[in-house]
C-alpha cells in the first residue's frame, strides 16, 4: 500500500470566496491525494488543530480578502508551535508580489496566485512534501 | 415571424448553401475547432438565419421597448433619453480614505455611488471583534457605527446622488445607518435614493456572507420591502444578484436561472406576508455579471427581462413598473488576469459593451488591477473612462436595442429562456428554492461548472490570453493601492470613544426592544433605526439578532 | 518509538495522529506500537454508524458527540470516505460537517479514505479504534462509507451498530441489501420532519419483527431530526441500553471476539498479500504465471497452488 499525501485545504478568516479552494481540492484528489477541506471561517487555531488530528503532510491556505499577512503567518507560526514545522504550507488567492518574500520567510513555501494551473500546484506539492 | 412560404424557400436555399458552399469550403479549410461552444457549453452553429427564429411571434415575443414583455428594454427611449449610471463599486480602509475616493470619482464623472464594505462589516462584526483580526479595510471600507457612515458621506450630496450598498446579512442595519445619516443632515427620507443588495439567497448559494438561517433572513428582507415601500419610496430594497453566482463559477444559463428564480422566491415570501405585488415589485432590482462571451451575455439580459415580465404577470402584477426588470451590471472580476494586467482594460471594455447592448440601467467596470489588489486611483479612473467612451464615442446609444432581430441573438435569447425553465423544473422537484439550497443543488451545479471550466484551461482547450497562451515573463508594473496603515488603530480608538461617550442606557434599552421585536413578528426596521440613532454599533445590533435568529451552517458541497 | 506509545496513552493528540498515520501506512513502527497498546484497550464503547449518502450521519454524530461531551465523556470519531478507484485520491468530506466540534480537546476526529478496501472499512481502522481507545476515549464512533452495499463489515468492529435511514429516499429500505438491514442494533429514521416518515418507520418495524422473531432483544426503531437536535437524547439512551444488554448477557465478550477475529484475519490477509504480491521474489513468478494463464497454458487455480506450495509444506 503506497503512502498517500494528505492535504488540509483551509479558508482562514472571514473570506467567503471558496471557488478556488474547492477546485484545487478536487484537482488534488484527482492527483491521488487525500484531501480534507475545512470549510469557511476557520481561525488559525481551528486549522492547526485539524492539521494535527489529521496528521497532514500539507496545509493549503486560500484567501482572497487581503488578510493573508496576518492569517497565513498565524497558521505557519502555530504549526511550528505544535511541532508540525515539517508540514508543507502553501497558499493561494490574491497575494501581491511584494508580500511573497515575507510570507516565504515565515514558512509559506509556495504561493499560487490567479491563473496558476492546478498541475503546477500538484507538482509543487509532490516535489516539496517532506515526510 | 416570417411568411410561411418565404421561410420554406429560405430553408431550401439554406440546405443548398450548406451542401454546395459551406461543406465544400470546410473540407478545404477546416474550421479552427470541431465544435464551438459558448460559456454555458451550448454548441454554437456556424450560421443563424430566419429559420432559427421563425417560431417567434414578433409582437408577443419581441415587441417594443418600454412595453411588455420588455425584451428590448425597460424604457421606450433607453439611452437616448438617459444614459446608464456610471456606478463604480469602491471602498477600502477607513471611512476617511473612502470618502476621498468617492469625491475623486464623482469629480471624474461618476454618476452614482457604490459602497464596498470590509469583511467584518459584511459579517456584522465591529472592527475590534476577534474574528475581525487582520481583515480591517482589506476588501472594503469598515463601517462599525452611524458615526462611520457620517464620515463616509461627509461633503457628498446624498440628496442628489444615489448610493448602492453591497451588504447582505446585516443589510437592514447598514441601511439604517444610511437613513439615519441622511435624516441627521436634514434630508427627507422620502427623497433619498439607492439600493441595498440585501439578497440572502445568493449568499447561501455563492457569496457566503450569510449570518442567520433562511427563515429569519427572509423575514428581515420582507421587513425592508414593507418599510421601504411605505417610508423610503425611492429606494431599491433589494438587488437580486447573479454576479456572485457567476463569479463562483456558474455558467451564464445558471446565472440567469438561479437569479431570476431567487427573485421569484422573494416575491412569493412578500406575497405570503400579505404585501400587494404592485406595492413592492417596482422597487425590486437585479444585478448581473458581464462575462466574456459577448453575445451570450446580451442574450442573457434580454431573456431575463422577458422571463421576469411574464412571471410577474402570472403572479398578478398589473402595473408595468412592477413587471419591468431594472438591473445593474458588473464586468466579470473572475475573468481578469494577474498576468499582463493592462490587457484587462480591453476585456472590461468588451464586457461593458455587452452590458450596454443588453440594456443595463447602471454599470460597474472593473479596474485592470482586479486580480492584484483593490483599485488604484488611476485604474479606477480608466475603468470609468471606458464607460464614458462607450457612451459618447461608440454610437451604440443612438438607437434602442440595436441587436434586436439578429438571428443569433433572438435564437440564443429564446434558448436561454428555455433552459431557465428547465432548471426551475429541477428546483421544483427538489421542493423549491430553499430546500434546493439546503440540499446543495445550486452549490453542486456551480462546483461542477467551475471545475469543468478550470480543467479546460489547464488542458489548454480554452485559451486565456497571457495565462495559458501568449505568455510573457514580465514583472507587473502598475501602481498598487496602498492603504493608510494607521487606519485600523484610528478606527478602534474612534469606536472606543463612541462607546464611552454615548448614552449607554439608551443603547441598552433600544437593543432590548430590538430583541423583543426580533422574537415577535413586528417589522424590525423602526427598532433598528432606534438602535442606530442611539449609536449602537453594528456588532452590538447584529449580536442581538444572532442571539435570537441563530447562525447558519452551510451544507458542505464540493 | 517508546515515546509515541507513552504519549498516546497520555492522550496526546499529536502522538495519536502520528501513530494513526503509521498504522495506515503499515509502518513497522506502528506494528510494534500496536503490540504495546493492545493491553490498554477495551474501555471504549465502539459505535458504528452506517447509512446511505445524505442520511445525515455526520450531523447525527455531531449531535451525539455534543451530548456525550456534556456528560464529560471523551469522544473519538473515525470518518471514512471512499477512495477513488481511478485516481487513488479521496475527498474526505465529513470533518467539514462537524465544525461545531472544533477546538474541543475532548473530541478527536480523523478522516480516512477506504484506500481500496471493499466492505466499507479500511484494514487500518481496527488499529485506529484501538489507538483511540488506548488514548483515553470513552466513545469511539466509526462512520462508514454510505454506499449501502457491503456495509456489513462495520458490525465486526463495533459494539453497537446504528443504521441510519431517511424517509422519501425512494425505496431506501429496499435498496439496502437484506444483509445490511439486519446488522443494526439500533435503527434511526433521520430527517423525520420530511414526508414519508411514518411509512419508513413502519417498513423498518416490520423488518425488525421478522428478523428479531426468535431473538431476545427487539431492535429499537427511533426517529430523529439531527439538524434540530431532536431525538438525540433518546438515541443516546438506546445506545447505553444496548451496552448494558451486551454486558448483562455476556454478548459483549462475544462481540469483542468477533472483532479480534476479523482483525486477525485482516492482518494475516494483508501481510500475506503484501508478501506474495509485493516481495520481489514472487513478483516475477506471478508475472510469468499471469502470462501462462492468459495463453491458457495454465489456469488460475493451478497457478495459486503453485504459489501457495511455497508456503504450505
Amino acid at each position: 500500500m503506497e503512502r498517500k499525501i494528505r492535504v488540509l485545504v483551509a479558508k482562514p478568516g472571514l473570506d467567503g470566496h471558496d471557488r478556488g479552494a474547492k477546485v484545487v481540492a478536487r484537482a488534488l484528489r484527482d492527483a491521488g491525494m487525500e484531501v480534507i477541506y475545512t470549510g469557511l471561517h476557520q481561525t488559525a487555531e481551528m486549522i492547526v488543530d485539524a492539521a494535527v488530528q489529521e496528521d497532514v503532510d500539507v496545509v493549503g491556505l486560500s484567501l482572497l480578502s487581503g488578510a493573508h499577512m496576518t492569517l497565513f503567518v498565524d497558521v505557519a507560526r502555530l504549526l511550528k508551535d505544535k511541532d508540525m514545522g515539517d508540514v508543507l504550507v502553501v497558499g493561494g488567492g490574491i497575494i501581491p508580489d511584494q508580500d511573497i518574500p515575507k510570507l516565504k520567510k515565515e514558512g509559506i513555501k509556495g504561493i499560487f496566485g490567479p491563473g496558476t494551473p492546478c498541475d503546477e500546484i500538484v507538482d509543487f506539492i509532490k516535489k516539496n512534501v517532506k515526510r | 415571424m416570417f411568411d410561411k412560404k418565404e421561410l420554406e424557400k429560405i430553408k431550401q436555399d439554406r440546405k443548398n448553401w450548406e451542401k454546395n458552399c459551406y461543406s465544400s469550403h470546410k473540407e478545404r479549410h477546416t474550421e479552427r475547432k470541431k465544435k464551438f461552444h459558448n460559456l454555458s457549453w451550448n454548441e454554437i452553429k456556424h450560421l443563424y438565419g430566419p429559420e432559427d427564429i421563425g417560431h417567434l411571434d414578433f409582437l408577443k415575443d419581441i415587441g417594443f421597448p418600454g412595453h411588455y414583455p420588455f425584451l428590448r428594454g425597460v424604457h421606450p427611449t433607453m439611452y437616448r433619453g438617459r444614459l446608464w449610471t456610471y456606478r463604480l463599486f469602491s471602498g477600502f480602509g477607513s471611512a476617511e480614505e473612502t470618502n476621498q475616493r468617492y469625491k475623486y470619482l464623482l469629480d471624474h464623472g461618476e454618476t452614482g455611488l457604490s459602497v464596498a464594505f470590509d469583511y467584518p462589516t459584511l459579517y456584522g462584526y465591529d472592527t475590534d471583534h476577534p474574528m475581525s483580526r487582520g481583515e480591517f479595510g482589506k476588501c472594503g471600507v469598515a463601517v462599525s457605527s452611524l458615526q462611520d457612515m457620517e464620515i463616509l458621506f461627509k461633503g457628498i450630496p446624498i440628496d442628489k446622488v444615489t448610493t448602492s450598498m453591497t451588504i447582505n446579512g446585516p443589510a437592514a442595519i447598514v441601511w439604517g445607518f444610511y437613513i439615519a445619516n441622511a435624516e441627521n443632515r436634514g434630508i427627507d427620507r422620502r427623497i433619498i435614493g439607492g439600493t441595498i443588495q440585501n439578497d440572502i439567497l445568493k449568499e447561501y448559494i455563492a457569496q457566503k456572507s450569510f449570518i442567520f438561517p433562511p427563515e429569519p433572513s427572509m423575514r428581515l428582507i420582507v421587513d425592508t420591502f414593507e418599510f421601504g415601500s411605505k417610508e423610503i419610496p425611492r429606494w431599491n430594497t433589494i438587488s437580486i444578484s447573479g454576479y456572485h453566482i457567476r463569479e463562483a463559477g456558474s455558467t451564464a444559463v445558471q446565472e440567469l436561472a438561479f437569479t431570476v428564480g431567487d427573485g421569484l422566491e422573494y416575491v412569493r415570501w412578500a406575497l405570503k406576508r400579505g404585501l400587494k405585488i404592485d406595492d413592492f415589485a417596482p422597487r425590486l432590482s437585479f444585478f448581473f455579471n458581464a462575462h466574456n462571451d459577448f453575445f451570450e451575455e446580451i442574450a442573457k439580459y434580454r431573456a431575463a427581462r422577458r422571463i421576469w415580465a411574464k412571471e410577474l404577470k402570472k403572479l398578478g402584477a398589473r402595473k408595468p413598473r412592477s413587471m419591468l426588470m431594472r438591473f445593474h451590471t458588473q464586468t466579470a472580476g473572475c475573468s481578469l488576469t494577474a498576468q499582463q494586467p493592462e490587457i484587462n482594460i480591453t476585456r472590461v471594455a468588451l464586457q461593458g459593451l455587452a452590458a450596454v447592448l443588453g440594456g443595463t440601467q447602471s454599470l460597474h467596470t472593473n479596474s485592470m488591477d482586479e486580480a492584484l489588489a483593490l483599485p488604484s486611483e488611476k485604474a479606477a479612473r480608466i475603468a470609468l473612462r471606458t464607460q464614458q467612451i462607450i457612451a459618447e464615442e461608440s454610437g451604440v446609444t443612438n438607437t434602442v436595442d440595436p441587436l434586436g432581430g439578429s438571428y443569433y441573438i433572438e435564437w440564443l435569447t429564446d434558448k436561454m429562456e428555455d433552459e431557465t425553465y428547465q432548471y426551475w423544473d429541477r428546483v421544483e422537484k427538489l421542493g423549491g428554492v430553499i430546500p434546493s439550497i439546503e440540499k446543495g443543488f445550486y452549490q453542486r451545479e456551480i462546483a461542477e461548472a467551475s471545475y469543468r471550466y478550470q480543467k479546460e484551461i489547464d488542458d489548454k482547450k480554452r485559451t486565456i490570453v497571457g495565462v495559458n497562451d501568449y505568455v510573457m515573463d514580465e514583472p507587473v508594473d502598475i501602481p498598487i493601492l496602498e492603504m493608510d496603515e494607521k487606519g485600523e488603530e484610528r478606527q478602534i480608538k474612534r469606536l472606543n470613544k463612541l462607546r464611552k461617550n454615548r448614552n449607554n442606557q439608551k443603547v441598552e434599552r433600544n437593543l432590548t426592544r430590538l430583541r423583543k421585536g426580533a422574537e415577535g413578528d413586528e417589522n424590525l426596521m423602526p427598532f433598528i433605526l432606534d438602535c442606530v440613532h442611539s449609536y449602537a454599533t453594528l456588532g452590538e445590533t447584529c449580536q442581538v439578532l444572532r442571539d435570537v435568529f441563530g447562525e447558519y451552517e452551510e451544507p458542505a458541497i464540493y | 518509538m517508546k515515546d509515541i506509545v507513552k504519549n498516546v496513552l497520555r492522550g496526546d493528540a499529536r502522538a495519536v495522529a502520528r501513530l494513526i498515520t503509521l498504522a495506515e501506512n503499515n509502518d513497522p513502527v506502528a506494528t510494534s506500537a500496536m503490540k504495546e497498546i493492545h493491553p490498554h484497550t477495551g474501555k471504549a464503547h465502539v459505535i458504528g454508524i452506517t447509512g446511505v449518502m445524505g442520511s445525515g450521519k455526520s450531523t447525527l454524530i455531531c449531535e451525539l458527540t455534543r451530548l456525550y461531551r456534556k456528560q464529560g465523556k471523551k469522544v473519538g470519531i473515525i470518518a471514512i470516505d471512499p477512495t477513488s478507484p481511478f485516481s487513488g485520491g479521496a475527498l474526505l468530506g465529513d470533518r467539514i460537517r462537524m465544525n461545531e466540534l472544533a477546538m474541543d480537546d475532548g473530541v478527536f476526529i480523523r478522516s480516512m479514505g477506504t484506500r481500496g478496501m471493499l466492505g466499507g472499512l479500511t484494514s487500518a481502522v481496527y488499529d485506529v479504534v484501538e489507538i483511540l481507545d488506548a488514548s483515553g476515549k470513552d466513545i469511539v464512533m466509526v462512520e462508514t462509507v454510505g454506499v449501502g452495499q457491503a456495509e456489513v463489515d462495520v458490525i465486526k468492529i463495533a459494539d453497537t451498530t446504528l443504521v441510519i435511514i431517511v424517509p422519501g429516499l425512494g425505496d431506501s429500505i429496499q435498496t439496502l441489501k437484506a444483509g445490511v438491514m439486519e446488522i443494526a442494533d439500533v435503527y434511526v429514521v433521520n430527517k423525520a420532519d420530511r414526508d414519508g416518515v411514518e411509512q419508513a418507520v413502519a417498513e423498518v418495524e416490520s423488518l425488525v419483527d421478522i428478523s428479531c422473531a426468535n431473538k431476545d432483544r427487539k431492535t429499537p426503531v427511533l426517529t430523529a431530526v439531527a439538524k434540530e437536535g431532536e431525538g438525540i437524547k433518546q438515541l443516546m439512551g438506546e445506545i447505553e441500553k444496548h451496552l448494558k444488554y451486551l454486558e448483562k448477557t455476556k454478548e459483549f465478550d462475544k462481540q469483542r471476539r468477533l472483532r479480534y477475529e476479523a482483525e486477525l484475519v485482516e492482518i494475516i490477509r494483508k501481510r500475506l498479500m503484501n508478501f506474495i504480491f509485493d516481495e520481489s521474489t514472487f513478483k516475477e513468478k506471478i508475472e510469468v504465471l499471469l502470462d501462462k494463464i492468459s495463453k491458457k497454458e495454465t489456469d488460475p487455480h493451478s497457478a495459486a497452488e503453485e504459489i501457495l506450495s511455497k508456503f504450505l509444506k
